[in-house]
């Protein structure tokens, strides 16, 4: 397909906030994207009709719940056959900050095989505790399996804002090694937290922002197709959303964020 | 007898015997039921109903209690004032609004008219800002008190069909390190405060996604038992979509949140002094916060306006319904019929009253024809916003308020919106106040490291980080710069996708200087706002005014406003930034005294460009660093006489001329390219500055005061160093464009001080050629950055 034929959804529910921007990412990328409200998509519309889903960053019903769990609940009470069948027909899937939370709680992340009945990870209260809004840097893990991050270089160091209070990725105590084994046996890890030169912290704060197993910040599925991530790509799609473009007499045109929309938009173009 | 008749209806109706009430009698009345009124107006309202031959029901008393309070109808602003000199009728329309007027300028859409002012943009896009205050709820409960002031002033933006798009916050608190045992019956620790209003705060923004972008954060003692607490909004909005046409015969619609008994008499509680029984009595005057309902109305309304279904909007804050409803009705010379059983309730229970002034949150009024209304309902549906109509706009003048078929209110909305006007008498006398004398310390390197820390110039990270400043992915200028967290003079945002033009958000707070003469400090406090917003490239500055004031019943707190008032007409005139909306907030008093005279000034300005933005920090070792505008001996209420415990009277003046032709200059050289970075000077002068700059860089600096344009009685390096004269900036410029640059600031005060270095090190060489500062960067920056816990 061409660019101009990528059709995008960018679902919203009471409480997200960060759904304009992130469909300003695809727009300015030549794709089509659409934000809706959820009760509109299960209402008038099919999310089968749309080439890739997104989750947004936001709060989600307040997320007076665990964040993102009363989103994914209503996603799967509502969606459950549609969603399945949007990832096994391999149709791309990503979640920002709350929509990650989603994504997990929804058991569509790590889905090791397949989407899980209950959550196999969560996205905890940060360490130090406190919402917490900063730019970090993040070296990117994956050897070629998440599409999202297929232009990326293994090994870069990119440079993403976080903004959330509950972005410490956990797995259960008893699973650690063996999930985190089957992470890296699945190529499933995308981003970790790291310095700018892409030492790991080893989850020390400030480096790691919310002491995060493994420094962790962001995983796909097996088949690389839905993708979740605490740093908010669509926050440093642009030169002059960087925190320090001011610095350089002329300040660069993107950031690294645009690599993940254009990567996305990439496989689609490929694939259908 | 009893002065209240309870009505044989099935609900609690209590009619009140006006008629036969004498004087003290109608004070009585007008305390018990809890409305504020003074004597002058009760005996108007008994004339009123005593003129319709029967008595008013509690549901109309708190009407008018409400509608008439400082906090609604800004009673003092619009007083008559006497001062030893001459007669003031209103304050506003004297002073502050008369500088907008004799502006004109033909980019002021609507100013003091409307919930928030409205200036021109781009193209389509119109600019829309208001800042309030919500200082007595935070003093009570600080997490609500300031979450619902945060979401008071969003719906204020809301209410003129604007999208938000930033936040500010300027809060003012009791030294944190305050002793216990001074602490007055009944008040909170400044440090509970302080946690409590912070995460109030980024609790609301943040789950709102609006970012918030500039703030600043003062402490004194004064107030200790008064928290200051002001909450800002700027939003954006198509020119053609704003409307306000309420026509008679448009359904009045409820929309958002519950009403409960949260937040009754909000408002005569933040018209009245604070006591040691205000935390018993006034907690239900505070209001809970659900700022993702106010998400979904955010969204039902921008939806509503872009299918144009509303023919007008307000919102429902202080005075609660009895408030917007007859606001609504009166703007448009029309009446309106309430049926109060239509509100939705959180509980059951409420009396009739109770319901109609409560101020319970997250709702907003809307006025749409019939024919419009099944849609409306329905985009507030699919956004799963309540949304409920309850009541009927009319042609006859008169607020009607029916419940359950009973009548229980019908006030002629003339009489309604016309109190009595406030008297009020001025006294101020300047304080009797010696300039110290000590001599110059030998270490000015240990001068800087201590006033490095002070809580009024320490950085303010650990709260910054709290909020999300940088959702909708807008922001171009932060509030905290680059790597070291450097503190930016004002936030730049880019709001419209296919534009470069900048919203330019800035404040001016200088709370010490009112303390020896208020003129001088609303001055300092206009010149601060503008000049931050002046050193990252805004321009075309709009003005939000906001009064924090003792009891303007006490003459010398009416005679101190009213000098801050003549200030912020002359020199709002003179840099020619017209006011565009403000807002007061009077009586705050606690046990233990008046807050100190607090003006905040909020600069609203453009940029054309977001690319040519200037950030504070050093870019690169051998440029310039050149000193603009001219230094004087003015330490009175500076922060390192107040680091040695001392006031002084030397207080810094604005020199109109003078400061205009210096920001004009800057502006023109940052459109030029020449600047690399620019900050202002504030608290803590020419050192504070220089080392800020410094350390939120990674190189080093060096000065020589000797080369600082200053007057000529200047001699002493401490004073050069840490004068707070008005109107100054320090920028850095590259060898290339010197020359350049040099020729552009001819006529105004500037000469090059110093140069960028590589070495980590701040270094400078005093009056006498000699050494006299010189300390390590990365010790200044740990200095700033620990002393409010940042890291």
């Amino acid at each position: 397909m061409k660019t101009q034929d990528v059709r995008v959804l960018v679902m919203r529910v009471g409480g997200t906030n960060c759904d304009a921007e992130t469909q300003r990412a695809f727009t300015e990328l030549g794709a089509q994207a659409q934000v809706l409200h959820f009760n509109e998509v299960i209402k008038n519309h099919s999310i089968l009709d749309y080439n890739a889903l997104v989750f947004p960053g936001g709060f989600s019903y307040g997320d007076y719940v665990r964040a993102g769990a009363i989103w994914a609940t209503g996603t799967l009470t509502k969606l459950r056959k549609d969603l399945k069948e949007f990832v096994e027909q391999e149709r791309p899937i990503l979640g920002i900050c709350n929509g990650f939370q989603v994504l997990v709680e929804a058991g569509l992340l790590p889905a090791f095989n397949g989407i899980s009945e209950y959550p196999k990870a969560t996205l905890a209260t940060n360490i130090p505790i406190g919402y917490r809004c900063k730019w970090v840097y993040l070296k990117h893990e994956n050897s070629g399996n998440c599409i999202f991050t297929k232009n990326i270089p293994k090994n870069k160091v990119m440079h993403i804002p976080v903004a959330h209070g509950e972005g410490r990725f956990l797995f259960a105590k008893e699973n650690e090694k063996r999930y985190l084994q089957k992470l890296y046996d699945n190529d499933q890890l995308v981003f970790r937290y790291c310095t700018k030169d892409g030492d790991y912290p080893n989850g020390e704060f400030p480096v790691n922002p919310n002491g995060a197993f493994h420094d962790i910040a962001g995983i796909c599925n097996p088949q690389g197709t839905v993708f979740g991530l605490m740093p908010h790509p669509e926050r440093a799609f642009y030169g002059w959303q960087l925190p320090d473009w001011a610095k350089t007499e002329q300040a660069p045109t993107f950031g690294d964020g645009k690599l993940v929309f254009e990567s996305m938009i990439d496989y689609l173009k490929k694939r259908f | 007898m009893s002065r209240y008749v309870k009505k044989d209806v099935p609900f609690e109706l209590v009619e009140i015997d006006l008629k036969t009430a004498d004087d003290g009698q109608l004070i009585e009345i007008s305390g018990e039921l809890g409305i504020g009124l003074n004597l002058t107006e009760m005996k108007l309202v008994q004339s009123y109903f005593s003129r319709k031959k029967r008595n008013p029901t509690d549901v109309e008393l708190q009407t008018i209690g409400q509608t008439w309070s400082e906090h609604c109808y800004h009673k003092t602003f619009k007083g008559d004032i006497s001062t030893p000199n001459e007669q003031i009728r209103s304050l506003f329309k004297t002073y502050i609004a008369r500088a907008t007027e004799e502006l004109d300028p033909d980019w002021c859409i609507s100013v003091f008219e409307d919930n928030a002012g409205i200036i021109d943009f781009e193209k389509n896009y119109a600019i829309a800002a208001k800042v309030e205050t919500h200082n007595h709820p935070s003093a009570i409960e600080p997490f609500g008190g300031a979450a619902t002031g945060t979401g008071g002033v969003i719906r204020d933006i809301l209410a003129v069909w604007a999208d938000p798009i930033a936040c500010t916050d300027v809060l003012c608190f009791g030294p944190l390190d305050y002793d216990y045992s001074k602490l007055p019956a009944g008040t909170k620790h400044p440090k509970y405060v302080y946690s409590g209003v912070v995460a109030g705060i980024g609790s609301y923004g943040n789950n709102m996604g609006i970012p918030t972008v500039n703030g600043a954060i003062n402490f004194d003692e004064s107030y200790v038992g008064n928290v200051v607490v002001y909450c800002g909004c700027v939003g954006l909005l198509p020119k053609d979509k704003f409307v306000k046409d309420t026509r008679a015969g448009d359904v009045a619609l409820l929309v958002g949140g519950e009403t409960g008994r949260d937040g009754i008499h909000g408002v005569t509680f933040a018209s009245a002094e604070l006591t040691k029984e205000s935390e018993e009595i006034s907690r239900p005057a505070v209001q809970i916060a659900n700022p993702i309902e106010e998400e979904r109305v955010k969204r039902a309304i921008n939806r509503l306006r872009d299918a144009g279904l509303g023919s007008a909007i307000t919102d429902i804050g202080g005075g609660g319904i009895s408030c917007g409803t007859g606001e609504m009705a009166e703007r448009s010379n029309l009446g309106i019929h309430v049926y109060l059983e239509k509100i939705p309730l959180k509980y059951q229970g409420l009396a009739p009253w109770e319901i109609y002034v409560s101020e319970s949150q997250e709702r907003m009024l809307l006025s749409v024809s019939e024919k419009n209304l099944k849609k409306a309902l329905e985009v507030f549906e699919t956004e799963n916003v309540k949304a409920s109509p309850i009541g009927k706009f009319t042609t006859d003048g008169i607020l009607k308020v029916t419940y359950k078929g009973q009548t229980v209110a019908e006030l002629d909305i003339d009489f309604v919106f016309n109190p009595p006007k406030f008297v009020g008498t001025t006294d101020w006398q300047p304080p009797k106040l010696d300039e110290p004398t000590f001599p110059e310390p030998a270490d000015l390197t240990k001068e800087l490291w201590g006033m490095l820390s002070m809580p009024n110039i320490a950085s303010k990270e650990s709260v910054i980080r709290t909020y999300d400043h940088e959702v909708k992915g807008n922001t171009v200028l932060k509030p905290l710069q680059s790597k070291y967290g450097g503190p930016n003079d004002a936030a730049v945002l880019k709001p419209l996708p296919d534009s470069w033009k900048g919203v330019v958000i800035s404040s001016g707070l200088n709370t010490n200087y009112g303390k020896i003469d208020p003129y001088w400090m609303a001055a300092s406090s206009i010149d601060e706002a503008i000049r931050n917003n002046v050193a990252v490239g805004g321009r075309r500055i709009a003005l939000l005014d906001n009064f924090t004031w003792g009891n303007p019943q006490k003459p010398d707190r009416l005679g101190s406003l009213v000098s801050a008032c003549k200030a912020c007409y002359d020199f709002a005139k003179g840099f020619q930034t017209p006011f565009i909306s403000g807002k007061d907030s009077l009586y705050n008093e606690s046990p233990i005294g008046p807050v100190t005279p607090t003006l905040l000034i909020t600069a609203i300005g453009i940029t054309p460009d977001v690319r040519k933005t200037v950030s504070m920090e050093l870019k690169q070792p051998k440029n310039s660093i050149y000193m603009v505008g001219k230094t004087y001996p003015e330490l009175g209420g500076s922060q390192y006489y107040q680091n040695k415990g001392i006031l002084g009277n030397t207080v810094p003046k604005v020199r109109m001329a003078q400061a205009k032709n210096t920001m004009d200059q800057i502006t023109k050289s940052i459109d030029n390219g020449y600047l690399r970075a620019c900050h202002d000077l504030s608290e803590g002068g020419l050192a504070v500055a220089a080392a800020e700059m410094a350390f939120s860089s990674g190189y080093g600096i060096e000065l020589d005061l000797n080369k600082v344009p200053r007057t000529e009685q200047m001699s002493r390096n401490d004073f050069v160093l840490f004068s707070e004269s008005n109107s100054r900036f320090l920028v850095e410029v590259t060898q290339k464009r010197k020359t350049e640059f040099e020729a552009l600031m001819k006529g105004v005060y500037c000469a090059e001080i110093g140069t960028v270095t590589n070495d980590e090190v701040m270094s400078v060489t005093g009056l006498d050629g000699k050494q006299v500062l010189h300390a390590d960067i990365p010790e200044l920056r740990r200095r700033w950055k620990s002393a409010l816990g940042g890291k």
